[in-house]
C-alpha cells in the first residue's frame, strides 16, 4: 500500500510551489522595516507620553515611561493659554490664522496651476513652450533671492504684513511645481477625448470643467496634499511677510517653545507641537482614501 | 452636388511637410476610404477636415460653405475615434447627449435623438452603464453614436476598428456599411487595413508622403494600380514582381534571361521603347495551374517550396528564375513540395510597370 508521501514523489511538485515563512529574506526584509518603524515612532511615542503628563511626574527624568497620572490640562494650555509675548491666548489663534492663509492659497493655486496645466498641455497657443520653460526655470531659483524684491512688491502693493499677502507668496510659490504636475497629467489623458469634446461642441471651459476635471481627481488629491502640508507647515514666509497677530501656527508654536521666560514646561511644548502636526497627518489619512477613489473612478483603460 | 471639396490644402508641422498641396472633391452620400501606411498623412487629413488641425493652406468646403477657419463643432461633421474616445466618467447616455447640451437643444429632442441612435446600433440596454463597463465593440458602437445623435451631413471614421479583436472587426465593418446605405451620408473613413478599404469604398483614395497616388473605385485600383506601391499595398497576399526587359520591336514581349513571356493583350498605356527595363506584376490568384492542357498565353514551370493551406485555397510559395513567386491553388488540391508545376497567365490580367519610376506603363 502506499502512503501519501510516496504518492507525492511519484506524482512530482504540484501546484504553488510552498514558500518558507521565515526564510532569510522575509527576517531580513520584515526585521529592518520593523527596526526602522519603531526609530521613526519612538520620538513621537515620547511626545505623546510627555504631553499627558503632569510637570512633577516629568521632572523624575524617565521619558520612556508611561504617566502614572494622565492629564489633558497640557493640550488645553497649549490650546487656549499659552503665552506668546503679550497675549496669552495659546495656540488657537495661530490655528485659525494657518486655516486662514492655508485655505485660500491652497484653493487659489490649484485653481490657477490647473488651468495653466490644462491650456500648456492641451491648447498649445504661441510661445506655449517658452511660457513653461520659465515656469519651471523659477522652480529652481533659491527662495533668499526673492525675498526682499517680494517685501518690496507687498509694501507696494499695501499687502506687507496682512494675510492676503502670505497667501499671494504661497500661490505663487506653488506654481511651477503645480502647474508642472497638472500638465504631465494632462498629457497623458488621450488626446483623442479632447478632440472628441471639441466636436461635440465644447469650448475651453466645457472641456476643462466636464472632461478634464472629473478624470482628474487623482491628480488633484495629490496637488491638496503637496500644498496643505506645504503651507502649513511653512515657517519662513509665514515669520517673514507677516505681523505677530497674524503670526501662523507654526511660527507661534516656535515662539511658545523658545520662550525664555519662566519653567520650560516640556508637557505643554510636546501637546503644541503634536496640535501643530494633527493638520497635515489628517490631510494624509483623508486623502488616501480619495486618492485610491480617484484613480478608480478615473478608469479609462477596460 | 458635392460634400466635401479640399482646394490645394497643405499642412506643415515645422519644416516637415505633411500634405502638399492637395485636391479631392467627395459628392454627396460617397463613402470614401483614405487609404496608407502609417505616417502618410491620412489622419492628418481628416483632422483638417474634421477642424482639428489648423491648415497651413488651402481651403476646406463642406456642403458648399468654405469651413476653413471655422471651429470643428460648427461644421456639421461627426467623428470616430480609434481610441473609442468615450468620456468615462458619464454613462452612455451622457456621452450620446453631451454635444446635444453643448448645442443647447431641448430636453424632449435629446431624448429622442438618443432614442433614435440607440435602437439603430442596439445600445438601448446600455444606456445607463459607463463606458468602464463596456466590451470593445459595444464601446465603438456608443462612439458611432455620438456621432449619429448630431444629425450632420458627413461621418468621419478615423481607424475605428483598429483597436477590436478580428471577429468583431468583420461584424462592426458589416454595420458600418448597412448604416451607410441606411443613412446615405457622406463618410469619410480612415484605414491601414485593404480589406476594410475594398469591403467599404465606394472609392479608394490611397495616399503617401501626404500625397493621393490613385483615386478610384476598388475594383480599378485593384486590376489596375497605377504604379507599383499601390500595386504592392492592395491585395494579400501581395502581388508578384518579376524584374525583366520590355521588347517591343515587333510584338511586344518579357524577357528573363532567357524566358520569353508574349504579351498580346495586354493594354499599355503608353508607347514604350525597345529594351526597357520593366517589373512584371502579377497577382497570386491569376496564375491558373495547368493539368497537361497549356489553355493560358503564356505558360511556364515552377518548382514547389513551400505550401501555405488557408482552407478554401492554398498559397503555394516558389521562385522563377532567382526571383520569389506565389501563386494560389484550390484548397483541395494535392500538392507536394519539390513537385514541379506547370502554370500559365493571361497578358490582360497583368500590370507593367517602369523599372525607374515605378509608373504602369
Amino acid at each position: 500500500m502506499l502512503n501519501s508521501s510516496t504518492l507525492k514523489s511519484i506524482e512530482g511538485p504540484r501546484g504553488p510551489k510552498p514558500r518558507k515563512i521565515l526564510s532569510r529574506r522575509n527576517i531580513i526584509l520584515y526585521g529592518t522595516l520593523i527596526f526602522v518603524a519603531i526609530y521613526y515612532l519612538v520620538p513621537l511615542y515620547v511626545m505623546i507620553v510627555t504631553s499627558l503628563k503632569g510637570m512633577p511626574e516629568i521632572r523624575l527624568g524617565n521619558i520612556f515611561s508611561p504617566p502614572i497620572e494622565v492629564t489633558f490640562e497640557p493640550w488645553v494650555k497649549a490650546w487656549a493659554q499659552a503665552c506668546t509675548g503679550l497675549n496669552c491666548d495659546g495656540l488657537s489663534r495661530g490655528f485659525w490664522n494657518s486655516v486662514k492663509i492655508t485655505v485660500p492659497s491652497v484653493f487659489v493655486s490649484i485653481v490657477i496651476a490647473s488651468i495653466n496645466g490644462y491650456a500648456l498641455a492641451n491648447w498649445r497657443f504661441k510661445g506655449a513652450n517658452l511660457f513653461f520653460t520659465i515656469l519651471i526655470f523659477g522652480a529652481f531659483i533659491p527662495y533668499q533671492i526673492m525675498i526682499y524684491p517680494l517685501v518690496i512688491l507687498l509694501r507696494d502693493l499695501g499687502l506687507y504684513t496682512k494675510l492676503p499677502g502670505l497667501i499671494l507668496i504661497h500661490t505663487i510659490f506653488g506654481m511651477p511645481i503645480l502647474t508642472l504636475l497638472f500638465r504631465n497629467y494632462f498629457t497623458t489623458i488621450p488626446e483623442e477625448l479632447f478632440k472628441a469634446a471639441r466636436v461635440d461642441g465644447a469650448g475651453f471651459w466645457g472641456i476643462y470643467f466636464r472632461v478634464m476635471m472629473p478624470m482628474s481627481l487623482p491628480i488633484f488629491a495629490v496637488a491638496i496634499v503637496l500644498q496643505v502640508t506645504g503651507i502649513w507647515n511653512d515657517f519662513l514666509f509665514g515669520v517673514i511677510y507677516t505681523k505677530p497677530e497674524n503670526y501662523p501656527m507654526t511660527v507661534q508654536l516656535n515662539n511658545i517653545v523658545n520662550s525664555v521666560q519662566g519653567v520650560k514646561e516640556y508637557n505643554v511644548n510636546m501637546a503644541a507641537t503634536l496640535l501643530t502636526g494633527l493638520v497635515p497627518l489628517a490631510i494624509y489619512f483623508i486623502s488616501g482614501k480619495l486618492f485610491v477613489r480617484g484613480i478608480a473612478a478615473g478608469a479609462v483603460k477596460g | 452636388m458635392n460634400s466635401i471639396e479640399i482646394k490645394n490644402l497643405s499642412l506643415n508641422f515645422g519644416e516637415v511637410v505633411v500634405l502638399k498641396d492637395l485636391n479631392l472633391t467627395i459628392e454627396k452620400g460617397e463613402f470614401l476610404v483614405l487609404l496608407g501606411a502609417s505616417g502618410c498623412g491620412k489622419s492628418t487629413l481628416l483632422n483638417c477636415i474634421a477642424g482639428l488641425l489648423d491648415v497651413t493652406d488651402g481651403q476646406v468646403f463642406i456642403n458648399e460653405q468654405n469651413v476653413t477657419w471655422l471651429e470643428p463643432a460648427k461644421r456639421g461633421i461627426g467623428m470616430v475615434f480609434q481610441s473609442y474616445a468615450l468620456y468615462p466618467q458619464m454613462t452612455v447616455e451622457g456621452n450620446l447627449s453631451f454635444s446635444l447640451k453643448n448645442a443647447k437643444l431641448a430636453k424632449d429632442e435629446i431624448k429622442k435623438r438618443v432614442k433614435n441612435a440607440s435602437e439603430i446600433l442596439q445600445i438601448k440596454d446600455l444606456l445607463k452603464r459607463k463606458p468602464a463597463a463596456l466590451s470593445g465593440g459595444q464601446r465603438q458602437r456608443v462612439a458611432i453614436g455620438r456621432a449619429l445623435v448630431r444629425d450632420v451631413e458627413v461621418f468621419l471614421f478615423d481607424e475605428p476598428l483598429s483597436n477590436l479583436d478580428a471577429k468583431l472587426r468583420t461584424e462592426l465593418r458589416v454595420e458600418i456599411k448597412r448604416l451607410h446605405h441606411k443613412l446615405n451620408n457622406t463618410m469619410i473613413y480612415v484605414t491601414h487595413d485593404q480589406i476594410e478599404a475594398m469591403t467599404l469604398a465606394n472609392r479608394i483614395a490611397i495616399m503617401r508622403d501626404g500625397l493621393i497616388l490613385q483615386l478610384d473605385d476598388p475594383k480599378t485600383i485593384y486590376n489596375f494600380p497605377v504604379n507599383k506601391y499601390v500595386a504592392e499595398f492592395i491585395g494579400s497576399p501581395g502581388m508578384n514582381f518579376l524584374q525583366g526587359n520590355l521588347n517591343n520591336k515587333d510584338a511586344p514581349n518579357f524577357q528573363i534571361d532567357d524566358n520569353f513571356f508574349d504579351l498580346h493583350g495586354y493594354n499599355f498605356e503608353k508607347i514604350v521603347e525597345d529594351k526597357r527595363p520593366v517589373w512584371l506584376g502579377i497577382r497570386p490568384e491569376n496564375i491558373i495551374v495547368n493539368d497537361g492542357d497549356k489553355s493560358m498565353p503564356v505558360n511556364f514551370d515552377l518548382v514547389v517550396e513551400i505550401v501555405e493551406p488557408m482552407g478554401a485555397d492554398t498559397l503555394v510559395w516558389s521562385h522563377f528564375n532567382g526571383q520569389e513567386f506565389r501563386f494560389i491553388v484550390d484548397g483541395n488540391k494535392a500538392i507536394n513540395i519539390g513537385e514541379k508545376i506547370n502554370v500559365g497567365f493571361d497578358p490582360s490580367h497583368i500590370s507593367i510597370f517602369d523599372f525607374d519610376s515605378e509608373d504602369r506603363l
